[in-house]
């Protein structure tokens, strides 16, 4: 019976870059960025790092291939260097391997970088690219927005919701990450919005104006991990360590199968219910402080909401616009701005995510540490799946949402500090 | 005796206003304003000749057993390709390539009365496509005389709708309009002459000789199917040869304009679906010569299962009076397409023929276990309580109705009408797909409406001339 990872490993430092349109920046300028805040941070050399992982999704706009454009970057002593791609969880996924790596033992200390330089393509919103010899014959001509944007025709027709209710719930959700992101001096986008500005924006894509999606940003978030044990002998005492980290890529079911109702993420749910069953959370909604969500659009949000099972199915649109997930709310959701605000370039967004946790559950979130610093945090990154059972199955085929295909990394963060007064069980001395 | 076996017809649901283009153009040319009435179908962005062609053929093989089809001609003077058989893309999207023999009639405006009379020679059942979709210049009358539209007509022995009494043909290098190799638009002589010694000396002789082959004389034709955009000149022929004025049919112009090669099956295929047991129709096909063929329609025409046909494409419609928007739709301008447009869309032919029952005939899987339908087909079944490894059969998808399970209408993808439209499409009795739509209105979209397929244009790679086609969902009802 496999272990898992619950308490075997800890952050030692993190870093990240001030995302947004870095027109003056290479990849490797921002990798670099985020590698000396990581470094400082965790008062190591770099000479002390085994192995790194370097996540990149769209590789062909600037990072390149393989681990040799971070090698190259951070001068890194000829260690192993593997490059991640899995769509938006690809962050998660270089921070999945460190840390895989260190609970395993092959490493004593492991890197874990994101980074996306996106803004070379002379146009807003994603870079336009052949989908591949066979799908772009019969894919969909779908963009990142269209795709999602289908969340919401199902959710409406599932729950019966009016189409205003859920717009207007879309809206709180983007106007909640603008306030937020405004505190924010590395966030791409940093102006306060209010509804009216989000519902009569131009429409991207039905019905997704253009608040209703996330910044398309440069960017780099690096986090540093080691056990524990090494961590303490280093000087650290306000550990935070990785109590779950989960992945759901889907086999295409939702897409070719009969039974989904395209309002839900299937793998958000399969992977958050795992995630908490080995960090230990019986009530979602209750015993986490802090989530850090896949908020490409503010329909992502809203459904992930539920999927996470901290609101009731159908009851996202209430919960959202009750507030309870605003900075001030029961249970704030994007403290940071999100990928909304914060932006989204994308292999770096899941190693956002957790510099934003491990900052806030440290008290050093600055204007927007959260009151109490939080127990139980939560971060969920989706990736549509890359994995092809055959070629004439395209099981990634609908990418995006409602179409199929995603993946999700629930990862759940806790920090050791004097402030939480019961001792995190089974974590080595 | 070979006859009519079955027939169906497709008229695209687009209708260019002609007033709008008389409006755009008519500074230039003022003589235009007479021709402002009406309104004539224009193919959508992702329709062509082939596509329409594919079309008119599942009308016309409406509850007609496809196996039984031995070969397939192809008429146009608008084929997509010069070297390619257009046929070909025709049978395989039909799904019946593999065992007949297949045939592109072109180069002149009786290509579908020529292919329709060689048909009826073969004897063995033949299903005869006759397709058009005419560039046209700006400004130009032809622009408002066009129409885009397709036919199709299976014919040979057997149970006929409408049996062959005969054919007569002439042939004649007579140069009414050409168009050359090199050249993308028509060249035209002067319409009187045309009137005068082209359709007034070459058509009667042909209806004479028809009308004598059949034992009949003019007054016993009940239904007068000749093309002719020139004002009463189907009459004068009609009145040449003794047919009544009451038989000349309408030739479709304030609804639809002239087909090009295609029209004169539209207009059969429209009296077909009109007509009683025992009438009589004489269909004419005129270019370089001209064709003429009797029919006699059978009791059976009455017990063929009901189809669209023309009259059911004439009211599924949508008027468009965006003039410019037909420009763009056949690149007669050169539009704005901003880089998302910019993606290469290079094909890989290798590709295409490995997945050809997908691409073109939009065959899925059955799983001979557990009996799940699944489109695309895989080597593991999608069914997660089955999952069996290569239990999958071909099975055909394009006539399953199917309804929107999720939708979006997205305006920042690239699409030559935007807002592209796409979704979840749920099939009736399994399988499903994310498919782009066509012919739809963005606001109308809803979760639980039905669809069905239809063949289009999926994408035209502009860089190598190639077209690529796939299937789309449009609304079931229109």
């Amino acid at each position: 019976m496999a272990s898992g990872i619950k308490d075997k490993v800890a952050i030692l430092g993190m870093g990240c870059s001030k995302f947004g349109e870095r027109w003056d920046k290479e990849a490797d300028d921002l990798m670099v960025e985020a590698f000396e805040e990581a470094l400082g941070d965790a008062g190591i050399e770099t000479k002390q790092i085994n192995a790194a992982w370097l996540a990149t999704a769209i590789e062909e706009q600037h990072v390149g291939k393989s681990g040799v454009p971070l090698a190259v970057a951070l001068r890194l002593p000829y260690i192993p260097v593997t490059r991640v791609e899995n769509y938006c969880a690809s962050g998660t996924e270089a921070f999945r391997g460190a840390v895989y790596a260190v609970a395993s033992g092959a490493a004593d200390i492991a890197l874990a970088m994101g980074c996306e330089k996106l803004k070379d393509t002379g146009y807003g919103g994603l870079p336009q690219r052949s989908r591949g010899v066979l799908n772009s014959m019969s894919w969909a001509n779908f963009s990142a927005p269209g795709a999602f944007a289908q969340l919401a025709a199902a959710y409406r027709a599932k729950h019966r919701a009016p189409a205003e209710d859920v717009k207007r719930a879309m809206a709180h959700i983007s106007v909640k990450s603008h306030d937020n992101g405004a505190k924010n001096a590395k966030a791409h986008l940093r102006n306060k919005i209010n509804i009216d500005t989000v519902l009569q924006a131009p429409v991207v894509a039905e019905p997704l104006g253009l608040y209703d999606c996330c910044g398309v940003s440069d960017g780099a978030a690096c986090a540093i991990v080691t056990t524990p044990e090494i961590a303490r002998s280093l000087g650290k005492t306000d550990l935070i360590s990785v109590k779950a980290l989960q992945l759901s890529v889907s086999n295409g079911q939702e897409a070719q199968y009969n039974a989904w109702d395209g309002s839900h993420f299937v793998t958000t749910r399969t992977a958050s219910k795992r995630a908490y069953h080995e960090a230990g959370i019986r009530d979602p909604r209750t015993d986490i402080s802090l989530i850090e969500v896949h908020d490409c659009f503010s329909v992502t949000e809203l459904v992930t909401m539920e999927d996470l099972y901290i609101s009731k199915e159908g009851e996202a649109v209430k919960d959202v616009l009750d507030g309870f997930y605003d900075a001030d709310g029961e249970l704030p959701c994007q403290i940071d701005g999100g990928l909304k605000c914060f932006g989204h370039p994308i292999g770096a967004s899941g190693l956002r995510m957790i510099y934003e946790i491990y900052l806030q559950m440290q008290g050093r979130a600055g204007p927007r540490q959260r009151r109490d610093s939080p127990r139980f945090a939560l971060t969920t990154t989706s990736a549509a799946s890359r994995t092809r059972t055959s070629a004439l199955s395209p099981s990634s085929a609908n990418m995006g949402n409602s179409s199929n295909g995603l993946s999700r990394t629930p990862l759940i963060l806790r920090p050791r500090t004097g402030r939480d007064s019961a001792p995190i069980r089974g974590l080595p001395r | 005796m070979a006859g009519i076996l079955a027939f169906g017809a497709y008229i695209p649901r687009l209708r260019l206003q002609r007033q709008a283009a008389v409006a755009a153009n008519s500074w230039f040319n003022p003589a235009l304003k007479a021709q402002a009435k009406g309104e004539r179908a224009i193919c959508n962005w992702d329709e062509d000749a082939v596509t329409m062609a594919v079309e008119a053929a599942r009308d016309c093989l409406t509850s007609f057993d496809r196996a039984s089809v031995k070969s397939l001609q192809f008429a146009s003077t608008t084929f997509p390709f010069r070297d390619r058989l257009n046929a070909g893309i025709v049978a395989e999207a039909l799904n019946i390539a593999g065992g007949i023999a297949a045939l592109d009639v072109a180069a002149t405006q009786r290509a579908g009365t020529s292919a329709l009379m060689a048909a009826l020679a073969g004897g063995s059942p033949t299903l005869v496509v006759a397709s058009e979709k005419r560039r046209t210049k700006t400004a130009s009358p032809l622009e408002l005389t066009t129409g885009d539209g397709a036919a199709g007509l299976v014919v040979g022995s057997g149970k006929a709708v409408a049996t062959l009494l005969a054919t007569a043909s002439r042939t004649a290098d007579f140069i009414d309009h050409y168009r050359s190799d090199d050249q993308p638009f028509d060249y035209q002589w002067e319409e009187r002459w045309i009137r005068d010694e082209g359709y007034m000396k070459l058509v009667p002789p042909v209806v004479a000789e028809a009308l004598a082959k059949a034992q009949l004389t003019g007054a016993d034709i009940t239904h007068f199917c000749m093309p002719c955009t020139l004002p009463r000149v189907a009459a004068m022929v009609a009145k040449t040869t003794g047919i009544a004025d009451t038989a000349v049919r309408d030739n479709l112009h304030a609804t639809c304009g002239e087909a090009g090669a295609a029209h004169a099956l539209i207009m059969l295929v429209h009296a077909l679906e009109q007509a009683k047991s025992g009438d009589r129709i004489m269909v004419v096909g005129f270019g370089q010569g001209a064709d003429a063929l009797i029919f006699q329609v059978t009791a059976d025409a009455a017990k063929l299962a009901p189809r669209i046909a023309v009259s059911g494409h004439l009211k599924r419609r949508k008027e468009e009076t965006s003039y410019s928007r037909f420009l763009a739709f056949n690149n007669l301008v050169e539009i704005e397409k901003g880089m998302r447009g910019d993606v290469d869309k290079h094909t890989a032919m290798s590709s295409v023929w490995r997945n050809r029952a997908l691409l073109t005939s939009f065959l899925g899987g059955h799983c001979t276990k557990c009996g799940t339908l699944q489109i695309p087909k895989s080597n593991i079944c999608v069914n997660p309580n089955c999952n069996a490894m290569h239990t999958q059969e071909p099975h055909p998808f394009a006539d399953t109705p199917g309804r929107i399970n999720s939708y979006t209408a997205d305006r920042l993808t690239f699409s030559p009408s935007p807002p592209a439209c796409y979704g979840m499409v749920q099939f009736e009795g399994g399988g499903r797909m994310m498919l782009d739509f066509t012919d739809v209105d963005a606001d109308t979209l809803e979760v639980g409406q039905p669809m069905r397929m239809m063949f289009r244009i999926k994408d035209y790679d502009a860089q190598r001339g190639f077209t690529r086609y796939f299937w789309k969902a449009a609304p079931a009802n229109t």
